[in-house]
């Protein structure tokens, strides 16, 4: 891993970001990397700017100052495309997804649209390897046979697997998940957490996480950061946050 | 898959209807070739108003713009054009028969570029819009484009424009309009077809459900956007083209941007038929235009009372059209599975 090494062992950097609406400070000079092929949580309470910095990092707004790079390119000023195209995605809190298409044709319409000729969109459908992909993802999720219906139709768990394939289905190099777990029966949650680990190991995906489980997060990510109105309360492994009495305090409410 | 033969023989029905229709009811032949130029202009908006979700109220814009440069380009080929116009008509231009239909076709094929160029140049500007807005927006473009016409002087203003006339026998050009329209219409859903079978496809789908989610996965939205209405505007304009000719005499407001009624038209009868299909713009068409015609003829005066009930029960009742209707009611035949694991969502949701 060339860019690796090249920037320190990591692929997102986060470097003194603020972000503002009107007069509400969602994010206080926010500081945060995240490593190369590892997982990395985000937690705190809510309305402590996790999501906030979510949508930062993937261009959904600007930024009001600090600097974001991916792989040591500053993309503070891309928008939302462009940063999909370098390769990092994000899943929503409200799961996203096309409603009305098909499971097959929601992960055929997202292969990656990274370095892709202008004349692939005319290619036909429905064909080669990429129906080929599209049936070991579901296949990987557990949705194979659910993959000729209707999207919309799907449970809101199933609907959430979907989403998850589909962002595998574009080749990320780092996928940003915001609350893979919220709304998902707690008896499916451990094939969750154990795809998202085989995800990481297997495809090589990097994943940075939100989570309010607690159990979840401490089982899948080796490095945490806390928020807390809107700033960086600590960072550092499971162990280390759960022991940390500002962490402690902030889920208590003691601010 | 049995899709391929089921929409084969559409097409083939629809051919040997084409070439028999006029043959065995050689009366109606206007009226057919009319009928055309609805499924024409029905399709074409349902490449971005039904498979995309962006309702434009303005495709009739092309249409006018196709018309226009036709115009332009066929007189140009033999007179001056601001000479021609400023006359009214009194000055009648001979063309020779190869003159004419070298102009004809000239005149069609640089209608069709005309419009593509322009749609792509609003493109850029009113795809900014979404829903509501992004109708209204292309209502105004329309609009506003009939009546700067109207105040341009080089292309006669509101005073309009006489195309050349046909060359040979009267009945003859109502035979080659038709083969034309016949012709555009087919090719048209041909390509259609074509496109619904791509990853193109399955883009303007994406966007229609979900367009902030297709750009989050890095899809390029506004080019998918672009391209699919620039192929809408190159048959709009070339439908455009023919009409004038058909209709010999052109001017902005009722023949050119006849916003009020082909402009909406077109979007009624692919409600009618159901938006988002490959044949429902098409049936929508046919009824819609066979309606219009028997009470244009039998209940004169109250013909616009006719198709306005038509869309009232439409928008109520039926509002994803008859064949998302029949989709809905019978989804196997139409290709699409059904959970017949049903109570498997809902015991996940008691669990």
């Amino acid at each position: 891993m060339n860019a690796a090494t090249a920037n320190g062992g990591n692929i997102i950097e986060v470097h003194g970001v603020s972000k503002s609406y009107g007069g509400v400070q969602a994010n206080t000079d926010i500081s945060i990397n995240v490593p190369y092929g590892k997982i990395t949580g985000l937690i705190g309470p809510n309305g402590s700017g996790k999501t906030t910095l979510f949508n930062s990092i993937v261009g959904y707004h600007p930024i009001d100052e600090g600097s974001i790079q991916f792989e040591g390119r500053e993309i503070s000023k891309l928008r939302v495309p462009q940063i999909a195209r370098l390769g990092m995605l994000r899943t929503f809190q409200q799961t996203r997804i096309y409603s009305k298409m098909s499971c097959m044709d929601n992960m055929q319409i997202s292969v990656s649209q990274r370095n892709r000729p202008m004349t692939d969109m005319f290619k036909a459908r429905d064909k080669g390897a990429i129906v080929e992909r599209a049936e070991q993802l579901l296949e990987f999720v557990g949705l194979y046979q659910k993959r000729l219906l209707i999207s919309g139709d799907l449970s809101f768990g199933q609907q959430k697997l979907l989403e998850f394939a589909m962002a595998l289905m574009n080749e990320p190099k780092v996928l940003l998940l915001d609350e893979p777990t919220a709304g998902i029966n707690p008896t499916l949650i451990n094939g969750l957490i154990d795809r998202l680990k085989r995800a990481n190991e297997e495809f090589g995906v990097t994943l940075f996480v939100i989570e309010h489980n607690m159990r979840v997060i401490m089982n899948l990510a080796e490095q945490i950061s806390c928020l807390a109105h809107g700033e960086m309360l600590a960072t550092g492994t499971p162990d280390e946050l759960q022991n940390d009495q500002r962490v402690i305090d902030a889920y208590l409410g003691a601010h | 898959m049995n899709k391929t033969a089921h929409d084969g023989k559409i097409f083939a029905g629809l051919i040997a209807f084409g070439i028999l229709g006029p043959l065995l009811f050689p009366d109606y032949t206007l009226q057919i070739a009319l009928m055309w130029l609805m499924i024409l202009m029905a399709s074409t908006w349902d490449i971005m108003g039904g498979q995309a979700g962006y309702n434009s109220l303005g495709n009739i814009f092309f249409f006018g713009i196709g018309m226009y440069v036709s115009a332009i380009a066929q007189i140009g080929m033999v007179y001056d054009v601001a000479a021609y116009t400023s006359a009214f008509g009194a000055i009648v231009v001979e063309f020779t028969d190869t003159q004419y239909f070298t102009g004809l076709v000239l005149g069609i094929i640089l209608a069709g570029i005309g419009a593509s160029a322009l749609s792509i140049l609003f493109g850029v500007t009113v795809f900014g819009l979404r829903g509501p807005y992004f109708a209204i927006g292309t209502l105004g473009v329309a609009l506003a484009a009939g009546e700067l016409i109207s105040g341009w002087g080089y292309v006669g203003g509101g005073g309009g424009i006489s195309m050349p006339v046909y060359p040979g026998e009267a009945g003859a050009s109502s035979k080659t309009f038709y083969a034309l329209f016949f012709v555009l219409a087919i090719s048209a859903l041909g390509v259609i077809r074509w496109l619904l079978g791509t990853q193109f496809g399955l883009a303007l789908n994406a966007i229609r459900d979900d367009e902030d989610k297709a750009e989050a996965m890095g899809i390029h939205t506004l080019r998918y956007k672009l391209i699919g209405w620039s192929i809408a505007a190159f048959f709009m304009g070339m439908a455009g083209a023919i009409f004038g000719n058909m209709i010999g005499f052109i001017e902005p407001l009722e023949v050119a941007f006849p916003t009020t009624t082909f402009g909406i038209f077109m979007v009624a009868m692919a409600l009618l038929g159901g938006k988002g299909t490959l044949w429902g713009p098409v049936l929508g068409a046919i009824l819609f235009h066979v309606v219009k015609e028997l009470t244009w003829t039998y209940l004169l005066g109250w013909q616009w009372v006719a198709l306005g009930l038509i869309i009232v029960v439409n928008i109520v009742y039926f509002q994803q059209g008859l064949l998302g209707w029949a989709r809905d009611k019978w989804p196997e035949a139409f290709g699409l599975k059904v959970d017949t694991d049903a109570g498997a969502a809902a015991r996940e949701a008691a669990e």
